[in-house]
């Protein structure tokens, strides 16, 4: 019988090291480690923290909703939580996750490196991250912010009444932090690929992550200039945002968004990274079109940057602005039309095998494909005027953000859970809470398509009567949603002391993470991997072979 | 460039343009004041990017990255222009 999955290299001898988690356990080993895997971590657990303060904002917006005239709360509240909302889970949560700790675990490792470029470097990234979350948190803590995550003049300027600045900062030094991210991941991929990997055999995640950390580098300083014009502004009166003092009123939203619009790329290609290798693992088949799903990643880092101006439709932008925009923004859903399909194809004619993460995949695909194709709506002139600021928006970019990348993220936590920690999650339990997820997802932002279009406007905490009905649907789902984000949270933690112990090739997947141990040693490799293979060579027929001789001595099809 | 004395001519060509700089702003040479300011600023950066940051003796591969950069900054600015020329007043 033939093997059903080729790895890029053999199997790595033994190391007798310990792991990277038993090497040393003191408070210090960990602060100033410059271990990959030691720092994934770290992001892991600080992103999670971020992820319950947005999600408390988000609960208490929720809840707010249930009745029309907005009882929780007064209106000056409710904009301080959007904003909080906002400004946490984009910089402090989104942005971070798939690439600082999924991207920091395993891209060495998928390059056959024992570290990436700049090990330092990669721990001060971490630093400048924490240093401006503090920022924010204290910005939050006395007294928070009204602006809306976007921070748009005049709001933050002439007219602002809260912490402004001290938010600004925190973002402009997380930042900092992204941007050194971006370019370590840049020189890793070019300079630590091991012998015989070469670019077209790299796994289809490094290249979504190359894509991002180009995006990470190109994009980011544009933010940390827009936010620090917008501090002199405020705080010395120069004219650059406010026409009465000689600046532009739409300046701020043209840089803001040059950053923003690619920012949601980043926010979403390290998910399409995810979804490929996952797919391919547990459909036993090649990625279809390994070349164009490649290529797409890097189309959608370029196109990303010429479309900015699709969230200025109604802004007083010229209407020809308006037009080449409109344009461009239909372009950039060729890409990512591409990747759905060919993941759609991928399936096609594999071995399908229904592991918690290959769940959150499917629901990816589900999810991402309608939040991008009600992207075209709103990237259509005419119909963006109605649906501007309505809940409409609100639901389009969640079903891409958590519809999409946070999807990704749990599925890949997941798949990549047996070699972080070295054990295995409960399936069951997982499969479950992955089901609550799509279900209370999907109960909480559809609703928010319907409402967007009868013309409820996002950000206000009291709403007309006849919206309550959708509005009390989307906080229950809300719930099921939250219930569904406590579980693996829960599991995640008692697997690490009961789960199942994985050994280093769970899933018999191709990768050159997987052949090593789990959890591998502090230098993941003993011997440095020589790459003969291409990724993805798994056997389908070969797979469902395996799994029919299974079926017939009766063991239960738990490895396949 | 191993030696010091490059960065020491850079540094003193940069306090030349830094005078020349203020010198133009007591000038008023009508249309062309900012097309002027622009140069001195244009020819500052070159050399901060050229020696300062060491492109002029990196790989190809660098000379690249750089490249993008500034294609990018173009990108911001064209279509950023492409609104404000074409406002109607
Ligand atoms: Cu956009």
């Amino acid at each position: 019988m033939n093997a059903i999955a080729t790895p890029q290299a053999p199997p790595q001898p033994p190391s007798h090291e310990p792991s990277y988690l038993a090497v040393e356990n003191t408070v210090r080993s960990w602060l100033l480690t410059t271990d990959h895997k030691r720092i994934g971590i770290l992001y892991m657990i600080s992103i999670t923290l971020f992820f319950l303060v947005g999600g408390a904002a988000a609960t208490l917006m929720r809840l707010n909703l249930l009745t029309p005239q907005g009882a929780l709360v007064t209106s000056t509240t409710y904009n301080k939580l959007f904003t909080i909302h906002g400004v946490i889970m984009v910089w402090f949560f989104l942005i971070p996750s798939v690439p600082t700790v999924i991207g920091n675990f395993v891209l060495p490792m998928m390059l056959g490196a024992r570290d990436v470029a700049f090990p330092r470097l990669n721990l001060a990234s971490w630093y400048l991250f924490i240093g401006g979350g503090a920022f924010a948190l204290w910005a939050i803590i006395a007294g928070g912010v009204d602006t809306g995550w976007t921070f748009y003049t005049p709001y933050s300027s002439t007219y602002a009444n809260g912490h402004v600045i001290a938010m600004a900062t925190g973002i402009f030094i997380a930042g900092f932090g992204s941007i050194a991210t971006g370019l370590n991941f840049i020189v890793t991929v070019h300079k630590m690929r091991a012998p015989g990997l070469t670019w077209h055999r790299l796994p289809l995640f490094v290249w979504s992550m190359y894509s991002t950390s180009v995006i990470l580098v190109l994009a980011t300083p544009v933010l940390a200039i827009t936010l620090v014009l917008m501090a002199l502004e405020r705080a010395f009166g120069i004219g650059i945002f406010d026409p009465a003092i000689g600046g532009d009123p739409l300046l701020f939203q043209h840089l803001f968004w040059f950053y923003s619009h690619p920012a949601v790329y980043i926010m979403i290609l390290p998910g399409m990274g995810v979804v490929s290798e996952i797919i391919a693992c547990f459909s036993r088949k090649a990625v279809f079109g390994y070349y164009f799903v490649a290529y797409s990643s890097v189309a959608i880092a370029v196109l990303g940057f010429v479309v900015w101006g699709h969230h200025m439709f109604v802004s007083s932008q010229s209407i020809y602005a308006g037009m080449v925009f409109s344009i461009l923004s239909f372009l950039v859903s060729i890409p990512s039309a591409i990747k759905v399909f060919n993941w759609t194809a991928t399936l096609y004619r594999g071995s399908i095998w229904f592991q918690t993460p290959f769940l959150y995949v499917l629901g990816f695909i589900g999810l991402f494909t309608i939040g991008g194709l009600t992207g075209l709506f709103l990237a259509a002139l005419a119909v963006d005027v109605h649906l501007t600021d309505t809940y409409f928006v609100i639901a389009h970019f969640h079903y891409i953000m958590v519809g999409g990348m946070v999807m990704a993220y749990l599925g890949g936590l997941h798949y990549w859970w047996p070699k972080i920690s070295g054990r295995m999650y409960p399936e069951l339990l997982a499969k479950l809470s992955a089901l609550f997820i799509f279900a209370g997802f999907n109960l909480t932002f559809f609703p928010q398509f319907i409402l967007g279009y009868l013309g409820m406007p996002r950000r206000y905490h009291a709403y007309a009567p006849e919206f309550q009905v959708l509005n009390v649907l989307s906080t229950a789902g809300a719930s099921i949603l939250a219930i569904g984000y406590f579980l693996p949270l829960a599991y995640f933690l008692w697997s690490l002391r009961y789960g199942k112990v994985a050994g280093p090739n769970p899933w018999q997947a191709t990768g050159l993470e997987w052949t090593t141990e789990s959890p591998p040693p502090e230098h993941n490799f003993t011997v440095v991997p020589i790459v003969t293979e291409p990724p993805y060579a798994y056997d389908p027929v070969a797979a469902e072979e395996a799994l029919a001789a299974k079926r017939e001595q009766r063991e239960p099809a738990y490895v396949r | 460039m191993n030696s010091i004395k490059p960065y020491v001519m850079v540094t003193g060509a940069l306090f030349v343009l830094l005078v020349i700089t203020v010198g133009a702003a007591y000038v008023n040479l009508g249309a062309f004041n900012t097309p002027v300011a622009m140069l001195i600023s244009l020819s500052k950066a070159s050399l901060i990017v050229l020696f300062f940051m060491h492109v002029r003796h990196s790989n190809p591969l660098i000379h690249i990255f750089v490249l993008v950069g500034f294609f990018w900054l173009g990108i911001m600015l064209t279509l950023s222009l492409s609104d404000f020329l074409t406002r109607h007043p």
